[in-house]
C-alpha cells in the first residue's frame, strides 16, 4: 500500500465508525437541552464534519476544476450529488446517512481501483522485469559490481550460478546451462560453453561464466526487449481511442441530462397545473450523477491490454502494442515463409535408400569422398556421419563441376555425385521419390543406393497449423523461393491450403499485396518470418510476426510481434492470447455500458436510488477489473505442449 | 526528440486528462500518457528545449488533475 492509500484507509475506517455512531442517535436526542433550531444545527454539524472527513479532497479538486475551467469531472460529479443530497436533507431535517454513504462508497471503489491496479501494474510488470541490476567486472583480480551500463564492449564480465547475464557477449571460460525461461518461455535449458554466444536476460543456473561482452547495455537484447515490453501499451488499440474519445463526450452528456432531469419534469408538471415536485426530480437528476463516472470503462480497457501483452510476454510472445494485439485478434489468414519458419532452414540427412551397406559405412564413403569441399551437402554429410574423419583414407579426389566427386576411399573407387554423374558413369540408378537433394552413390562402379538430403520440417509446424485451424484461421499460405515440387509436398504434408513458390524476395511482397488485394475488410492477414531477409513483407502484412528472434535485432525492429523462440505452436498461442484479451475488453465495455446504461434510465425513472447508483458505479468497476486481470492468464489450447510451468523466480 | 518522464497519477481518466494537456502544449509534438507503467513519452518540436517545456507541460497537467507529478 502506497501512504495515499494508507491514508486513505484510515478516513474510510474513521468515517463508517463515525456514521454508526451518528445513526444510533436518533434525532429528538439533539434537541433535549437546546431550542429545536439550535439542535438541528448541531446535528447537521456532527454529520457536516462526517462529511467532510470523507470527502474533502473531492470538493477541493471539485472547486479547482472549476477554477481552472475543467468542469466536468468525476469530481465535480459527485460533488454535486453529495452537497445536493445533504442540502436535501438540511431541508427535509432527515436522512444525511445518503449523502455520506454514497461520499464513503465512492471513496471505497476509488480506494480499491487504486489498490487492485496498482497491484496488478506491479505484478505484471515484475513478470516482465528481467532488468539485471548490476554487471560483475574483474578489477585488479577483484570481483566488482557494477551498473551494467558503465560497462563497455570487450570487457570480462563474470556471471555467478542464479545470476542473470546482464550484457550480450561472448563466454570465454566456463560451461554451465543457461535458463532462458524469461526470454523465450521455453523451459527446457540450454547448454553454453567457451565460445558460445550469450545473450543478456538469460539466468545462469550451474557453472561460474566468464563473459566477453560483444555490446553496451543499452544495445544488449534484454534492453531491447524492455525498451519494447515497456513502450507496447503506448500504441493504444481502437478500442482504448473509442474509451477516451466516449469517456470525453460521456460525461457532459449525463451533467446536462441530469440538468434537464432536474429543471424539466417539473416545469411541465407546474404548466399542467399540478404540484412541481422539485425535491423529487432534484434527487433523481443527483442519482443520475452518481451513476455517470466513466471510471468502470476508463481503467479496465488499458488494464485489460495491460495483462494481454503481460501474459503474452511470459510466454515469449512480445507484442509491441496493444492495436496489434488487437488486429491480432482478427486474423483470418496466415502467410508463412518457408524456410526457417515451417523447416529448420538447415539441410540434414533425412534417409538412405537402396543401400545394402550399414547407413554408417555409406555415409562413411560419402563424407570422406566430399571431404574436400565445403559446400553444404558435403557439411551436413559430415555432420550425419559424426565422426572425424581420416583423410588419408581418401586419394584421387576428383570433382565433376555440377555432377559431384569421384575418389579412391581405402582404395576403393567411389562416385558420389547427381543422376548425371550415374549416367556419365554408366551405372543404372533409382530414382528417389522423395524432394531433396539426392546424392547417389556407387563403389567400385557397382550402384551402392542413395542418400537424401533435405531441410527438415520443424516438429510441431504439422501441429501448428492445425492449431492456427482450430483457433480460427481460415486460409493458410505459404510462400518460398524453393522449387515447386518439394514446396508443394512440405505444404501437403502440413495441411497448408495455398503455396507460391519459385519466389524472389519481391515476390513475396507482391504476392503479399495480391493476397491483402483479395480479402475482406475485417480479416487481416499476417506474415510469418524468421526477419532475416523478410523485413519488406514483415512490415507490409497487416500484422508482422518475426519468429526465432533471440539476440536478432533486424527481427524485433521489423516486426510488430516478435516470438522470441522458433516454435510455430506460439502462432496460434499469440492468436489465442488476442482472442482472450479482445474478448475480455468486449465483455467489459459491453458490462459497464450495460450496467449503467439501466441504472441511468431506473434512475430518471425514479427506482433506483442514490445507493443502488453508488453500488452500480463501483460495483461495475471492481467487476471490470477483476475481469480485465484475467487477460493475464493464457487461454490453454488443444496443441499445448505439456505442462511447461516453471517457478518464474530461481532460487539463488 | 523523444524523452520519458515517470509520472505519478492516480487514475486512469487523469492519465487521458494529461495527456490531452501534455499534447496542447507549445513546442510538444505529441504526447502520450502510458498509466499502466507511470510514463510520459513526449515527442518534441523541432529546436525546443525541453526542460522549459515540460516546465509548462507540468503546469498544464497540475491544471486538469492538481494529484498529478512528473518527475523532471
Amino acid at each position: 500500500m502506497t501512504k495515499k492509500q494508507k491514508k486513505m484507509l484510515i478516513r474510510i475506517l474513521a468515517t463508517a465508525v463515525l456514521l454508526v455512531v451518528l445513526q444510533l442517535i436518533p434525532a429528538a436526542v439533539f434537541e433535549t437541552g437546546l431550542s429545536p433550531m439550535m439542535g438541528r444545527v448541531l446535528r447537521f454539524l456532527l454529520y457536516f464534519i462526517t462529511y467532510l472527513v470523507i470527502g474533502y479532497d473531492i470538493l477541493k479538486k471539485a472547486f479547482l476544476g472549476i477554477r481552472n475551467g475543467q468542469v466536468f469531472d468525476e469530481n465535480f460529479l459527485m460533488a454535486v450529488a453529495t452537497v445536493g443530497a445533504m442540502a436535501l436533507a438540511v431541508y427535509e431535517n432527515g436522512d444525511y446517512l445518503e449523502a455520506i454513504a454514497v461520499m464513503l462508497f465512492y471513496q471505497i471503489g476509488e480506494w480499491f481501483q487504486s489498490y487492485a491496479v496498482g497491484k496488478s501494474r506491479r505484478n505484471i510488470s515484475e513478470l516482465m522485469d528481467i532488468r539485471p541490476d548490476y554487471a560483475n567486472v574483474e578489477r585488479n583480480g577483484r570481483l566488482e559490481q557494477v551498473d551494467p551500463e558503465e560497462v563497455e564492449p570487450g570487457s570480462i564480465i563474470v556471471v555467478q550460478p542464479g545470476e542473470k547475464v546482464p550484457i550480450d557477449g561472448v563466454i570465454v571460460e566456463g560451461t554451465s546451462t543457461l535458463n532462458t525461461s524469461a526470454l523465450t518461455g521455453e523451459s527446457l535449458p540450454r547448454e553454453a560453453e567457451a565460445g558460445s554466444e550469450i545473450i543478456s536476460g538469460c539466468i545462469n543456473m550451474t557453472g561460474v561464466l566468464r563473459i566477453r561482452t560483444t555490446r553496451e547495455f543499452g544495445a544488449s537484447t534484454v534492453s531491447k526487449i524492455l525498451d519494447l515490453v515497456e513502450n507496447a501499451s503506448s500504441r493504444k488499440s481502437r478500442s482504448e481511442d473509442f474509451i477516451s474519445k466516449f469517456a470525453r463526450v460521456y460525461t457532459p452528456a449525463v451533467c446536462y441530462s441530469a440538468l434537464a432531469l432536474a429543471v424539466l419534469p417539473p416545469l411541465v408538471r407546474l404548466l399542467l397545473g399540478q404540484p412541481a415536485g422539485w425535491g423529487v426530480w432534484v434527487y433523481r437528476a443527483l442519482t443520475f450523477l452518481v451513476i455517470s463516472c466513466p471510471c468502470a470503462l476508463v481503467i479496465s480497457i488499458p488494464l485489460s491490454f495491460f495483462a494481454g501483452i503481460g501474459g503474452a510476454s511470459k510466454a515469449g510472445i512480445l507484442v509491441k502494442g496493444s492495436n496489434y494485439l488487437e488486429i491480432l485478434s482478427q486474423t483470418k489468414c496466415v502467410v508463412f515463409d518457408k524456410t526457417g519458419t515451417l523447416t529448420e532452414g538447415v539441410f540434414e540427412v533425412n534417409g538412405i535408400h537402396h543401400s545394402e551397406l550399414e547407413p554408417q559405412t555409406l555415409l562413411g564413403y560419402a563424407a570422406l569422398a566430399e571431404s574436400a569441399s565445403s559446400h553444404p551437402i558435403s557439411k551436413s554429410l559430415q555432420r550425419a556421419y559424426g565422426k572425424e574423419l581420416d583423410r588419408t583414407r581418401v586419394s584421387d579426389i576428383q570433382e565433376i563441376s555440377g555432377n559431384g566427386v569421384t575418389a579412391r576411399v581405402d582404395g576403393i573407387p567411389v562416385a558420389a555425385g547427381n543422376a548425371r554423374l550415374m549416367e556419365r558413369l554408366g551405372i543404372p540408378y533409382h530414382d528417389c521419390h522423395q524432394t531433396g537433394t539426392i546424392i547417389h552413390m556407387a563403389l567400385n562402379g557397382i550402384y551402392a543406393g542413395h542418400i537424401l538430403i533435405s531441410d527438415r520440417v520443424k516438429p510441431h509446424s504439422k501441429e501448428a497449423v492445425a492449431a492456427l485451424r482450430s483457433a480460427g484461421v481460415e486460409k493458410t499460405v505459404m510462400l518460398t523461393g524453393d522449387a515447386r515440387k518439394p514446396a508443394e509436398q512440405v505444404a501437403a504434408g502440413l495441411s497448408i491450403s495455398e503455396v507460391y513458390s519459385e519466389l524472389l524476395p519481391a515476390g513475396k511482397v507482391s504476392k503479399v499485396e495480391e493476397l491483402l488485394e483479395n480479402r475482406s475488410k475485417r480479416s487481416k492477414l499476417a506474415f510469418v518470418g524468421d526477419g532475416i531477409n523478410d523485413a519488406p513483407v514483415l512490415s507490409r502484412a497487416d500484422i508482422g510476426i518475426a519468429m526465432g528472434a533471440m539476440g536478432s535485432d533486424a527481427a524485433i525492429e521489423a516486426a510488430d510481434v516478435v516470438l522470441m523462440d522458433d516454435d510455430p505452436l506460439k502462432i496460434a498461442k499469440a492468436i489465442q492470447i488476442s482472442r482472450k484479451c479482445l474478448g475480455i475488453v468486449y465483455q467489459n465495455i459491453a458490462l459497464a455500458l450495460g450496467v449503467k446504461g439501466l441504472c441511468l434510465v431506473l434512475g430518471a425513472l425514479g427506482i433506483a436510488n442514490m445507493w443502488l447508483a453508488i453500488f452500480a458505479d463501483v460495483g461495475v468497476m471492481i467487476l471490470a477489473v477483476l475481469n480485465a486481470i484475467r487477460c493475464l492468464f493464457l487461454p490453454k489450447g488443444p496443441y499445448d505442449a505439456k505442462d511447461t510451468q516453471q517457478p518464474l523466480k530461481e532460487t539463488v | 526528440m523523444k524523452k520519458t518522464y515517470k509520472i505519478e497519477v492516480d487514475c486512469a481518466n487523469c492519465a487521458n486528462l494529461m495527456e490531452d494537456a501534455a499534447r496542447k502544449t507549445t513546442g510538444v509534438r505529441t504526447a502520450t500518457v502510458n498509466f499502466m507503467t507511470q510514463k510520459m513519452i513526449v515527442e518534441f518540436e523541432e529546436g525546443q528545449d525541453p526542460a522549459a517545456v515540460m516546465g509548462n507541460v507540468l503546469k498544464a497537467c497540475k491544471k486538469v488533475e492538481p494529484d498529478c507529478e512528473i518527475d523532471l
